[in-house]
């Protein structure tokens, strides 16, 4: 250093100058210590690993994150498709029943309403033969003794 | 003479130059970033680019500024790019100001001696880790490298008004450090 270059105080101040002197010589030491040490690029290397390991690390989440993302998409979207088959299944369901429901009524009630007269007609028919055949035979078992008397009622019926 | 001749001679210049320059280039990178790698990383890329930019030094300075020249700007762009890392490894590398300072030459001082040199040491290396990185560099081209003014104006393309400036901010940090004022 040049005494034309020397800047106010910096060599006057003892304390100054003597920590700077330190100073030099401290880093001087360290350096030709340091400088002579053998390199073999192992802190490179470490240093490739770890940013590799880092950014597979990265990597791999990123990847994990975007495959579970999609994954529970996609589950999310497939059971809300079969969440609204099962309920149009059902909605068709009910539908069907009440068209069944529906369908069934009238014929009941036009089968109970056809039915009844039948039935009425049935007994009816039923009973005038009953009453004729009883008719029939009653008439069969009037005995020989009153034979005339009947006879003679026939003929007074039918003048 | 011909241009093989020309490149031989170019060569031999250029390993000359390595052989006489390297070990400053990795002690100004040293005491600039703590961390005997990368030091050694950014030495060896200093080189590189001297050995592709040779071609063009002129001479306009010594090969020792352009070299320091580029050595700064490597160590500026180290510490633009760390700032933008997302790890910050170099900081987990670099080593301490205690542990730095426990570097002394052996002396013929007592060991009282030696443990006042490595407060001192110990004092300065806390003022240059809070000094600016301008601060930084202007302060050790001085003190460690022993340059002169114009040629660390050269070096750091600055003003050696500037220069001188950096310089004396950097001292009173220095001196308020060991004065125990800060």
């Amino acid at each position: 250093m040049s005494n034309r270059d020397k800047l106010a105080g910096e060599i006057d101040d003892p304390i100054v100058a003597g920590a700077l002197k330190h100073f030099k010589a401290s880093v001087n030491a360290w350096s030709e210590a340091t400088y002579t040490e053998p390199r073999t690029g192992v802190r490179m290397a470490r240093h490739n690993w770890r940013l590799a390991a880092i950014w597979a690390l990265g990597c791999l989440l990123a990847a994990g994150s975007l495959a579970g993302g999609l994954y529970e998409r996609h589950v999310r979207q497939e059971s809300a498709r079969i969440e609204i088959m099962k309920a149009a299944i059902r909605a068709a369901e009910q539908k069907a029943a009440l068209e069944r429901k529906a369908a069934e009524e009238p014929v009941a009630a036009t089968t109970a309403g056809k039915r009844q007269p039948t039935a009425v007609k049935n007994a009816a028919s039923a009973d005038e033969d009953l009453l004729a055949t009883v008719d029939n035979d009653v008439s069969r078992q009037v005995p020989a003794a009153m034979e005339p008397l009947a006879q003679m009622m026939d003929n007074s019926g039918t003048n | 003479m011909t241009v093989e001749a020309a490149k031989e001679i170019a060569a031999q210049d250029f390993a000359s130059i390595v052989e006489s320059h390297r070990p400053q280039i990795f002690r100004f990178l040293l005491a600039s970033l703590r961390d005997a790698d990368l030091a050694e990383t950014l030495t060896q890329e200093c080189f590189l680019k001297a050995h592709r930019n040779w071609n063009r030094f002129r001479g306009d300075s010594s090969a020792m500024t352009w070299l320091m020249r580029i050595a700064i700007n490597l160590q500026k762009d180290h510490w633009r790019n760390r700032r933008l890392q997302f790890w910050r490894h170099t900081q987990a590398n670099a080593i301490g100001v205690d542990e730095a300072s426990d570097w002394l030459p052996n002396g013929e001082r007592n060991a009282e001696q030696q443990i006042l040199a490595r407060e001192q040491v110990a004092q300065v290396w806390k003022a240059v880790e809070g000094l600016s990185e301008r601060q930084r560099t202007v302060f050790l081209l001085r003190y460690v490298e022993d340059r002169e003014l114009s040629e660390i104006a050269r070096a750091t393309r600055l003003s050696e008004g500037t220069v001188k400036a950096h310089l004396s901010r950097a001292l009173a940090r220095v001196r308020a450090e060991l004065r125990g004022t800060r």
